[in-house]
């Protein structure tokens, strides 16, 4: 009987320290979330993407391979709804997006288990909260602007490319941007631009083109520098003053009839 | 003045006995009597030129109230203005104090932006001003001088826009001074001696901001308002052009005297275009140079434009193929030497017309009755060629703004540009001057036939005709008063001697531009006396 109750009280401290001393039973269960989100990241990616990337993220004539792009280059592209493509082009354009942030992870953590690459940037590291917006306009002003204009409202690139307005991106996308230099842009790792800087330019971008940003000076006409106010100075102001002239001119002084 | 004593009552008012007084003594009633009773006709299109005058008072109105507190100069300091997104980012003073006027001087952003606004209008305004003044003919003799000075005044604009535009020294405008000194060095042998000597060493140096304020509140508005006052004075002495109407000869002006009438509209008129520009410049941003940024020679922004009148230029070098060649270990430029060459005859084209347009009609004769665009095919033709020419060039100087906006390539709009550049205005010419001759047969037939009334009559016999009302006397006079000039001839090639007589080749390309404007084809014969006279006394409905 001894021996029962000293096996019994041995499998319960056996059990009782294992279920204690067990995270691996968490990791376990993260790993089991992690390899199911990967499952079903290759089910949507047999679906939406495969038929240009290819089956394994290799790569065909219609599209890049996604070895080694990262989560971060998903979670833009797809979260920005420029994948899945509507059409190939000189560029694909932002659009609805398609999937729920849930299918997102998940096909990033497929794309992502195909090669290393960079991960989707945490809320503290693309938070612009306490940057600097002034060194972010220097740093827009050197790295950025030439494309995207000084202001973040986009410009052309050659034959039908162009550089997207920056206008209501989210700061998680800026980075990943960045990050990844997606389509035609180039890319920014840490290595050559770290977080810091990071946070400054989407500060930057916050501050000078967002619903909160001050326009000091009335509307922005397109914020695209003088040909728009070279539009609005003809076909509004000329306009105008020819309008008074015409309505000028047809008040002749006659001499009154009274 | 009779018997003012009597009664207080009946004194004149103060400001008649002011004058009163200032006329005994200074004679200036009888000074400005033939200045005051100056007749200028009505017409909406002779206050073109008005605008460009008053858009120009309230440029100088304002630009005096910027230089209180603009710093010339390119010392960098470290911005601690109230502009957030700035603070601590090393300009020039030149920058700083932009950016001052903008946030931190009262009223300052409003005058920046009706100085700017201003300035944009203004060089439009006289640029419809010097279209008005071309489509009618009003710059024949005795006017071609002062055609000149419009056109130098025009000229002057675009340089005093480019200074001013520069001084604030953001990035926009350092880019723009840039593209002026890449222009500068491409000018074969003296290039870049020209430029180290403008900027006073390397570019960007320190002077040229400093440089260019001289420039633009000295120099060239000092030329241009003796032009200007030269133009109006020409305008005064010459009197004001009219169209041709009932009553209206080469002799007369018919219209309201410059006092009281005239002044009157004219002066409600400065007030209307203050305000028109005062509204815009409330409501609208121009030159948002607390968002481009300072000038820092490595940075660059997309979309660097001039202002739209030099936007031309801009086109030019875009759509320009960038040739090079070697001469001797010398690089020569040519893919912006040869835009910085046509960039000054695109304008020169204009300056000359009207002497190049009077030596092939020979007529030495003063004109003063304006003609209708259409009366002058060839003439109206060329002009809105150019106009089709400029504006193809100023597509190319926004190609990008186009590509992005229309979702094109910027490569097929360069193409385009470069090709239109060249058969743009010819079909501009072929395609306006049919249309004008299409317009001169329907006055003829107006003219002859009378006013499609829009009745219809079905007569006894089943026919339906219309009715056509017939013009009256005025109509008829106004419709057939311009002047039709008969193609040049090769005068005899033999003299009274029977010696042979040689054309000059100039003459023969007199008498063959002449031909293109006048000769069969190019105008169409306007109706005689006879013609009317046979068609209205009764010889059968057409």
């Amino acid at each position: 009987m001894a021996a029962v109750v000293v096996l019994l009280l041995a499998l319960a401290a056996t059990g009782g320290l294992y279920a204690a001393f067990a995270p691996a039973g968490k990791a376990q269960a993260d790993d089991t979330a992690q390899s199911l989100a990967i499952d079903e990241g290759k089910k949507l990616y047999a679906v939406g993407c495969a038929s240009c990337h290819g089956v394994g993220g290799q790569g065909t004539s219609d599209g890049p391979s996604l070895t080694g792009v990262g989560a971060a280059a998903v979670d833009f592209q797809v979260g920005t709804g420029r994948m899945p493509a509507q059409q190939p082009g000189p560029q694909v354009p932002k659009k609805k997006v398609i999937y729920d942030q849930k299918e997102i992870d998940q096909l990033a953590a497929y794309v992502a288990s195909l090669g290393p690459g960079p991960s989707v940037p945490s809320a503290e590291q693309s938070n612009p909260e306490g940057a600097d917006a002034a060194r972010g306009g220097e740093l827009f002003r050197s790295n950025c602007a030439q494309c995207h204009n000084f202001g973040g409202e986009g410009g052309a690139l050659t034959n039908g490319k162009y550089a997207p307005r920056l206008e209501g991106v989210t700061p998680k996308h800026m980075y990943e941007a960045m990050l990844t230099g997606p389509q035609n842009m180039p890319s920014f790792p840490d290595s050559t631009m770290p977080e810091q800087q990071k946070q400054d330019i989407i500060k930057y971008i916050e501050s000078v083109n967002s619903d909160e940003a001050a326009n000091p000076g009335g509307f922005k006409l397109g914020g695209i520098g003088p040909v728009s106010e070279g539009l609005f100075s003809w076909a509004i102001g000329l306009s105008a003053l020819i309008a008074l002239a015409v309505w000028v001119a047809a008040h002749t002084a006659k001499a009154r009839k009274s | 003045m009779s018997t003012a004593s009597d009664e207080k009552s009946r004194q004149a008012p103060a400001g008649e006995r002011v004058a009163d007084w200032a006329d005994g003594r200074l004679g200036i009633y009888g000074a400005a009597k033939g200045m005051v009773r100056k007749v200028f006709p009505d017409h909406w299109s002779f206050m073109l030129g008005e605008i460009a005058l008053w858009s120009f008072v309230v440029i100088i109105l304002t630009g005096v109230y910027l230089t209180l507190f603009f710093h010339p100069s390119m010392n960098e300091v470290v911005y601690d203005g109230s502009y957030v997104p700035m603070q601590g980012v090393r300009m020039t003073e030149a920058y700083a104090s932009t950016l001052d006027i903008s946030f931190d001087v009262r009223g300052g952003l409003l005058i920046r932006q009706i100085h700017h606004w201003a300035a944009l209008i203004f060089v439009a305004a006289m640029l419809v001003h010097m279209m008005r003044v071309f489509f009618t003919g009003a710059f024949r003799k005795p006017r071609e001088i002062n055609w000149v000075f419009g056109f130098l005044l025009f000229v002057l604009a675009l340089f005093t826009g480019l200074t001013g535009y520069s001084l604030p020294d953001d990035l926009l405008s350092g880019t723009g001074v840039r593209f002026a000194q890449g222009a500068i060095l491409s000018t074969p042998i003296v290039g870049t001696y020209i430029s180290m000597f403008l900027f006073g060493g390397e570019f960007p140096g320190h002077d040229i901001v400093a440089r260019f304020y001289s420039i633009h509140i000295l120099l060239l508005p000092g030329i241009m308002l003796g032009l200007v006052v030269a133009h109006l004075i020409l305008v005064f002495y010459h009197k004001h052009t009219q169209f041709a109407g009932p009553g209206k000869t080469n002799n007369n002006v018919i219209g309201a005297p410059f006092m009281p009438i005239y002044m009157a509209k004219a002066g409600g008129f400065f007030f209307l275009i203050f305000g028109v520009i005062a509204i815009i410049s409330a409501i609208a941003t121009i030159n948002p140079v607390w968002a481009i940024g300072p000038y820092r020679p490595d940075q660059v922004s997309t979309g660097a434009q001039p202002d739209w009148y030099l936007g031309f230029s801009e086109g030019l070098i875009r759509v320009m193929p960038g040739w090079e060649i070697n001469v001797w270990g010398h690089t020569f430029v040519l893919g912006v030497f040869i835009p910085l060459m046509i960039f000054p005859m695109v304008l020169v084209v204009l300056a000359v017309y009207p002497f190049i347009e009077s030596w092939v009609t020979g007529d030495k004769r003063e004109h003063h009755i304006l003609d209708r665009p259409r009366n002058a095919p060839t003439r109206t033709g060329i002009g809105v060629a150019w106009l089709t020419w400029y504006f193809v060039m100023l597509v190319g100087g926004g190609n990008d703004i186009w590509a992005t906006h229309f979702h094109l390539s910027i490569n097929t709009i360069t193409w385009f540009v470069r090709i239109a550049f060249f058969v743009a205005p010819v079909v501009a010419f072929v395609v306006t001057k049919r249309i004008c001759l299409g317009l001169q047969r329907r006055d003829a037939e107006k003219v002859l036939h009378g006013r499609e009334s829009g009745i219809i009559k079905r007569l006894p016999h089943g026919e339906f005709i219309e009715v056509h009302e017939p013009l009256d006397q005025s109509a008829l006079h106004t419709l057939t008063a311009h002047e039709q000039y008969k193609p040049a001839e090769i005068g005899p090639t033999v003299d009274e001697n029977g010696v042979e007589r040689k054309a000059s080749p100039t003459e023969k390309l007199r008498v063959k531009l002449s031909k293109g404007y006048y000769g069969e084809g190019n105008q169409i014969p306007k109706p005689t006396a006879e013609e009317y006279n046979e068609i209205t006394s009764g010889h059968g409905h057409h």
